[in-house]
């Protein structure tokens, strides 16, 4: 992480003293026992308490805030719901954490421009509970949607189950507002159609809280499917699986969502959730058909036929909307189900292209034997973004650096069959020193130079998402021998 | 001659020229590397099919990208297709239609508006101009398609962002700024694009209807139907000797609502689509697939407006927005019509000078929309804006453009003075 500015620690009377003029003094928060839930965010494994907490009301004080650190070069580190898996909202030492919690209230239903705006703390599932009656929905849905705050879905551009048919969240946004490091205001987008000038609301999206601080989202809600049908199907290989994929898609089927588990992962969710899955299949896959009933039930025979052709060993297709629930339930429930296989696991997000499912599986069976660490699998087949997740014990710091350098060498397969290195849980703090895996020097350089372009003094999220080496191209990546790193005294969580 | 220049003139035989029309990577990004050490301003080009959108500028030479063109990779079943970005759209249509795909976003077509024939252009001049048709708010504009590319920045740098899966969430999202920044940014080199199954069929309901109110209503409520509709257009009755059609039984303005898919799920849908409506049998034609084709590839490709000798403009309003914009916009001499459902209106003028223009800008931003002059006359160009923008968005894009772009000379001044 970016070295800790000493003047700031020992100014932080001050600071606090200053920042208690912009807020209400409830609002500025710096005993250890206030400070300590801002620790961490869902990448436990990481841990650092901030200089204080701030928890600003409005956009003027957001604004306020951010004009001051900028001023006094206090690095500031935003934080919506704290659920994000690649410690984005992670803490450093020297500075003010930025909660954007009390941001929390939907602002305005608009039927008529299918639309709704909203504060970032709102939760993704709020959406949709605000505007079911009415039957409309917010599409993306990744799984921590009871929680992940719309904000934090914004700045890692979070996917979910259905993002081939009905893309991510920068396919469903319509406007912005933020608040950049140096204080200024502004809007990209609204409730329009795309916007004028450069896309500056698809630069933001995704940009992990390095550019700005998002005060107000505008998204777009669709009308509910009349029906949705899923098929269960087992394969007695995962050739035969990934072949069904690539067929579906070739035939022209665009499902809704379609999901493989592996065999470890599909016995673990069973016996978890009670979902009825095909335990003794090498995978399973959900396959989820959405639109007019005459359309599903013609897909879902074309998907059928489709299975059978490619070897399926079984094949359910739900009766009832219960039993289509009971289906995704137990899909839900496959990161739960690890934790009871063993006392931590690490979840992985690479892409890969759907074709290379089999490819990738094998070698990570290969790695899951090098390591000694047993490996289950999820994959959003629809989209290509696969998460093995590695079983370890947190407790042992061999097995935890083993587990890391066993995810390293995941994505960096993924990234050498034509994937990416992250599908939808961003960069963080997590995947920065691979970076170097997916670009050059020159690819980096020219995201730095925008990064620095609307924040000279690198203080917004700093040491996040580019590596602090700059040199990443003849290092490679980051070696870590023995448990000593090259660089002994930059410290790494 | 310098040594430096000896070198160049070894690779790109013709420097001298004014138009430079490199076929490999490495030579756009050489001619670039050259004219950003001697301040060289240059035009990007492909086949020039929106050549006369945007301001004019200065520019000493013009890179001509049409010689670097071809596809590079084609996965129908990782549906995504990999091209040089001088690629002709025709030629990615032709090689997507053997496997039953296509470009979703359904490029606009300015040909027939500018000289009266089709000229689709090349990809890299769809994704830089990020102009898309009738299906926009149903899949998405160009912007929404483009999974990652590699292009020339305007120091002559090689760079590249996302890649060929549409999950990817590395790094910013670069594709993104550099799809409708107008050149100004970067040079395309090759582009990956999302494609995707074609609808087994077309077919269109057709509402005649006297009022331009009840069509937009007709259009919202197409919108917000369950029946999933992929193209929402009123045309009002000015236009109607345009569209002659078999299955056109009716006359007057037209309110045009595109449901695909499989045979028998359109049937039923267009069959709900008219309940949810409540229109009358008399009032409703359906055309067929083949008529509904070519009323879609009418309206993508701006045919009301062919050879039009005077001005258009190019607006994009909240849908809730678009009856109030063309009542207050009906005291100048227009013709119109409204795509997108609703979101977009296509606005012709007789006559257009700065003072109107400014007043339409006004009209159209105070009810949270912008716009676009996409045709004008030449002696009017250089005295108005063509695009719109803010103070506070201005002085971002500036940063952004030096980021990219410092000693401006891509497109310069393309978009906006200074940028």
């Amino acid at each position: 992480m970016p070295k800790v500015d000493k003047s700031i620690l020992s100014n932080k009377d001050k600071i606090i003293l200053d920042l208690n003029k912009i807020l209400k003094s409830e609002n500025v928060l710096s005993h250890e026992d206030e400070i300590r839930p801002y620790e961490t965010d869902a990448l436990a494994a990481y841990k650092q308490k901030p200089l204080l907490v701030v928890l600003p009301e409005t956009v003027e004080q957001v604004s306020d805030i951010l004009k001051y650190c900028n001023k006094n070069k206090i690095k500031v580190v935003p934080r919506g719901a704290g659920t994000g898996l690649s410690g984005g909202a992670l803490p450093l030492a020297d500075c003010v954490l930025l909660g954007m919690g009390k941001f929390n209230k939907i602002l305005e239903i608009d039927y008529q421009n299918k639309c709704v705006v909203l504060q970032p703390c709102v939760t993704n599932l709020a959406i949709t509970n605000a505007v079911q009656d009415k039957k409309f929905y917010y599409a993306p849905d990744p799984s921590s949607q009871i929680a992940c705050s719309i904000g934090g879905n914004v700045a890692e551009n979070s996917g979910g189950v259905h993002s081939l048919k009905y893309g991510a969240t920068t396919n469903n946004l319509l406007g912005i507002q933020v608040v950049l490091m140096d204080g200024t205001v502004t809007r990209f987008g609204g409730k329009t159609l795309d916007s004028e000038g450069y896309d500056l609301l698809g630069l933001m999206t995704g940009s992990e809280g390095l550019l700005a601080v998002i005060t107000e989202v505008t998204v777009k809600i669709l009308k509910k499917p009349e029906v949705a049908k899923a098929a269960l199907i087992g394969f007695s290989s995962i050739e035969d699986a990934g072949q069904c994929v690539s067929e579906i898609i070739a035939k022209g089927i665009i499902p809704a969502g379609m999901e493989i588990m592996d065999k470890a992962l599909t016995k673990a969710t069973n016996e978890y959730s009670k979902a009825g899955y095909p335990v003794d299949a090498e995978a399973m896959m959900i396959v989820e058909l959405d639109g007019t009933e005459t359309e599903v039930s013609e897909l879902i025979k074309r998907v059928e036929d489709i299975a059978k052709k490619n070897k399926c060993s079984s094949i359910k297709i739900n009766k009832s909307e219960e039993e289509r629930l009971k289906f995704w339930a137990g899909r839900k429930a496959a990161f739960p189900a690890c934790g009871d296989l063993a006392p931590d696991y690490m979840c992985m997000d690479g892409s890969i292209p759907r074709g290379k499912l089999a490819e990738v599986l094998k070698e990570i069976q290969t790695l899951s034997k090098k390591y000694e660490l047993p490996v289950a699998n999820a994959f959003h087949a629809g989209d290509g973004n696969l998460h093995p997740l590695i079983m370890f014990n947190a407790n042992d710091p061999e097995q935890l650096r083993k587990t890391e350098e066993f995810g390293s060498e995941i994505l960096k397969y993924c990234v050498k069959v034509g994937g990416a290195l992250t599908g939808e849980h961003g960069v963080g703090i997590e995947k920065r020193e691979l970076m170097c895996e997916a670009f050059n020097n020159t690819d980096i350089k020219q995201q730095i130079d925008i990064k620095v372009a609307l924040d000279p003094n690198s203080l917004l999220n700093p040491g996040k998402v580019y590596p602090i080496l700059r040199k990443c191209a003849e290092e490679g990546r980051v070696h870590v021998h023995g448990g000593k790193t090259k660089f002994p005294d930059i410290p790494r969580f | 001659m310098s040594m430096e220049e000896k070198q160049n003139s070894q690779t790109f035989q013709d420097f001298s020229s004014s138009v430079l029309k490199p076929d490999k990577e490495e030579t756009i990004a050489e001619v670039i590397k050259h004219c950003y050490k001697k301040n060289i301003p240059l035009e990007i080009c492909g086949l020039g099919s929106k050549k006369n959108i945007g301001r004019n500028f200065q520019s000493q030479k013009t890179i001509d990208l049409s010689n670097y063109s071809g596809i590079i990779k084609y996965e129908p079943e990782e549906l995504y297709i990999k091209v040089k970005s001088g690629t002709p759209i025709q030629e990615i249509k032709k090689a997507l239609e053997k496997k039953n795909q296509h470009l979703a976003f359904e490029p606009t077509d300015f040909g027939p508006l500018f000289n009266g024939q089709t000229n689709e252009g090349t990809i890299g001049g769809v994704l830089s101009c990020n102009f898309s048709g009738p299906r926009r708010f149903k899949v998405g504009s160009a912007r929404d398609h483009i999974l990652g590319f590699r292009g020339v920045n305007g120091r002559g740098e090689i760079i590249k962002s996302g890649g060929t899966v549409v999950k990817n969430v590395t790094g910013y999202d670069l594709s993104k700024v550099i799809t409708g920044s107008f050149g100004t940014l970067s040079v395309f080199t090759e582009i990956s694009i999302k494609v995707l199954p074609k609808p087994d069929l077309t077919k269109t309901l057709i509402i005649s209807n006297p009022h331009l109110k009840k069509g937009l209503e007709y259009l919202g409520v197409a919108l917000s139907s369950s029946c999933d509709p992929s193209g929402a257009v009123f045309y009002p009755e000015i236009f109607q000797d345009k569209f002659t059609f078999n299955d056109l039984t009716t006359k007057g303005p037209i309110t045009a609502i595109r449901i695909e898919g499989s045979k028998l799920s359109i049937d039923e849908r267009i069959k709900q689509l008219i309940n949810e409506l409540t229109v009358d049998k008399k009032e409703i034609s359906i055309l067929d697939p083949e008529q509904s084709n070519i009323f879609w590839e009418k309206t993508k490709s701006l045919n009301v407006f062919s050879n039009l000798k005077n001005n258009l403009l190019r607006i994009i309003v909240p849908r809730s927005e678009a009856f109030d914009l063309i009542n207050k916009l009906k005291i100048h001499s227009v013709n119109y019509f409204i795509d997108w459902g609703g979101n977009l209106v296509w606005l012709q003028l007789d006559q257009l000078n700065s003072s109107i223009l400014k007043e339409i800008k006004t009209i159209v931003k105070n009810l949270g929309g912008y716009l676009t002059v996409i045709k004008v006359d030449e002696s009017l160009k250089s005295s108005i804006d063509i695009f719109t923008i803010d103070d506070v968005k201005y002085k971002i894009s500036e940063k952004i453009k030096k980021s990219f772009d410092p000693k401006r000379i891509l497109n310069p001044g393309k978009m906006y003075t200074g940028i």
